[in-house]
């Protein structure tokens, strides 16, 4: 069966107990979802409420408690190679320029890397908008540049599949619009399946075909909206007044459950 | 940005005459080693002032230009005779102890419970005063350079391996679960994220360490030494010729000093990275 027949990721009644100090921890129950391939999808939810966790389960970090997590049909036992993962912060070695950083995952997984690789290297910071940067150590970049380095590390090994950690979350307001958007010019280049984790409504229904809203501690998928606005997307959408719908419907939801 | 703004403006509101002297010290306060340098020359020529006027015997203090003539109680080649003598065994000391203390370090973080079976062992050494223990390590080892390796070893230890197994604890997690996420070598996590994040703490450590070698060194002259600048100390002292003693105070500063620089020089050169930036 060809990658093309299945979904790209599949939980079914997923649990994430986790054993902590004081006790234990519910993190998940019953989640269940669906992700289909080339599909950008983003996880929408309170803080603390295993948005994480998701994703760490679908990149083969944590094992579920109960349930199962399917990429590709086959069940997570362990990480895979088609999975690349931004986080929250850049987290970049501080020592090796952005070019190194972009390399980094094959000489950490390989050992070594050649002048084809680091060719490959400088055309994905390219088409991140940081050419002429290549040297430069993280120090030396902003923090906005620096994010767009952990993508374009995230993207160096080809995945088919993008784990994202609010990777905007740490930028100013401008920036994280900007990054949004050559995000998805990016992919709409090269598809990938997206998983977008954000607590940000606006930026989830701006990105996302589809957005999913968990609940509070223990996480549960409680809404699944299509959103139906055209592509490609720019600063021209936020002013749709179909996104603005969509945008008051999950702040609806959200509040209703927070109050 | 802002603060800069904002005391740019105030200066530029205040009186002209004051502005011009507080661009001068300013621009005093900016020039490197200069402050310092003021600083120890004044205090300098009220110590030689005082030791004047007051008539303070020598043997309580001696004025700075006594102790100038102290270096003089013996030829430049004994001299280096001695330095050579506590610089090398601070030295020896201070290699075999990073030697042995990074790798510890490295297997107290792989290891949870090689790290709960050693750590109380590494807190009782460091507990242990080392000044007491030295001459029972020269009693068990014999003259010559041994013991006073492990003596300079033993209170160089402790720092190195605690800063540098916080520092290979310090890395941030996405970057160990990058690595987990790869499936790469465990000694690779190791070699590739963990050792060079630490090199900032491993470098604190270092500069603390390279100090106290010298003083493990001395401390192993002062209880068996035929040579050495603790020797020497000790020697000119019981001669009653404390201008000489302080004479080789000033050595061993000296090179306290040098050495410091030679590793805070080594962590510019080679890390450059790793040296924290003045903006926050």
């Amino acid at each position: 069966m060809g990658k093309a027949a299945q979904s790209a990721i599949r939980f079914s009644n997923v649990g994430q107990v986790f054993r902590t100090q004081s006790g234990t921890l519910e993190a998940l129950r019953g989640v269940d979802l669906t992700i289909e391939r080339h599909e950008f999808v983003a996880v929408l939810g309170p803080s603390g409420c295993g948005k994480s966790t998701l994703l760490r389960l679908t990149a083969g970090l944590l094992t579920p408690t109960s349930g199962k997590v399917e990429v590709f049909g086959l069940s997570v036992a362990e990480p895979r190679d088609d999975i690349g993962i931004v986080f929250q912060k850049p987290t970049l070695l501080p020592w090796a320029s952005a070019e190194d950083n972009v390399v980094f995952p094959l000489r950490h997984k390989a050992g070594r890397v050649n002048a084809g690789d680091r060719e490959k290297a400088r055309q994905i910071l390219a088409r991140m908008g940081l050419a002429g940067f290549e040297k430069r150590l993280p120090s030396e970049l902003s923090g906005g540049m620096q994010q767009r380095v952990g993508i374009a590390r995230a993207l160096f090994m080809d995945p088919d599949i993008l784990l994202m950690d609010e990777p905007f979350s740490a930028l100013d307001a401008l920036t994280r619009d900007e990054m949004g958007f050559e995000l998805l010019h990016i992919w709409e280049a090269r598809p990938k399946t997206v998983m977008f984790i954000t607590h940000s409504i606006s930026e989830a229904v701006l990105l996302a075909d589809r957005v999913l809203v968990m609940s509070e501690r223990p996480g549960r998928i409680i809404e699944n909206l299509t959103i139906d606005l055209p592509r490609p997307r720019g600063f021209e959408t936020t002013n749709n007044k179909v996104m603005h719908d969509y945008v008051s419907h999950l702040r609806s939801l959200l509040l209703k459950r927070a109050a | 940005m802002t603060m800069s703004h904002i005391s740019g403006a105030s200066s530029s509101s205040a009186p002209p005459e004051q502005r011009d002297r507080r661009q001068v010290m300013v621009r005093l306060a900016r020039a490197p080693g200069l402050l310092p340098l003021v600083t120890l020359v004044s205090i300098l020529i009220v110590w030689e002032v005082s030791c004047q006027v007051f008539a303070i015997p020598s043997f309580v203090l001696p004025s700075p230009t006594r102790i100038l003539g102290g270096f003089g109680a013996i030829p430049f080649p004994r001299w280096l005779d001695h330095i050579w003598s506590t610089l090398r065994v601070a030295l020896i000391g201070y290699v075999v102890s990073i030697v042995i203390a990074i790798p510890t370090a490295v297997m107290l973080t792989r290891s949870e419970m090689l790290s709960r079976a050693l750590y109380p062992i590494l807190v009782v050494i460091q507990a242990t005063p080392v000044v007491a223990v030295a001459p029972v390590i020269i009693v068990a080892l014999g003259s010559g350079d041994l013991p006073r390796v492990v003596i300079t070893f033993l209170i160089t230890f402790f720092p190195l391996v605690v800063s540098t197994t916080t520092g290979l604890l310090a890395t941030p997690p996405e970057l160990i679960e990058l690595s987990r996420s790869l499936r790469a070598p465990a000694i690779r996590e190791m070699t590739q994220i963990r050792l060079p994040f630490a090199i900032p703490y491993v470098f604190s450590a270092l500069k603390i360490s390279i100090t106290l070698a010298v003083i493990g060194a001395v401390v192993a002259e002062f209880v068996a030494a035929d040579k050495g600048i603790g020797y020497y100390i000790q020697f000119s002292t019981s001669m009653f010729q404390v201008q000489q003693a302080w004479a080789g105070l000033v050595v061993l500063v000296a090179i306290s000093l040098a050495l410091f620089q030679l590793v805070a020089a080594a962590q510019r050169i080679w890390f450059p990275w790793s040296i924290p930036s003045e903006r926050s």
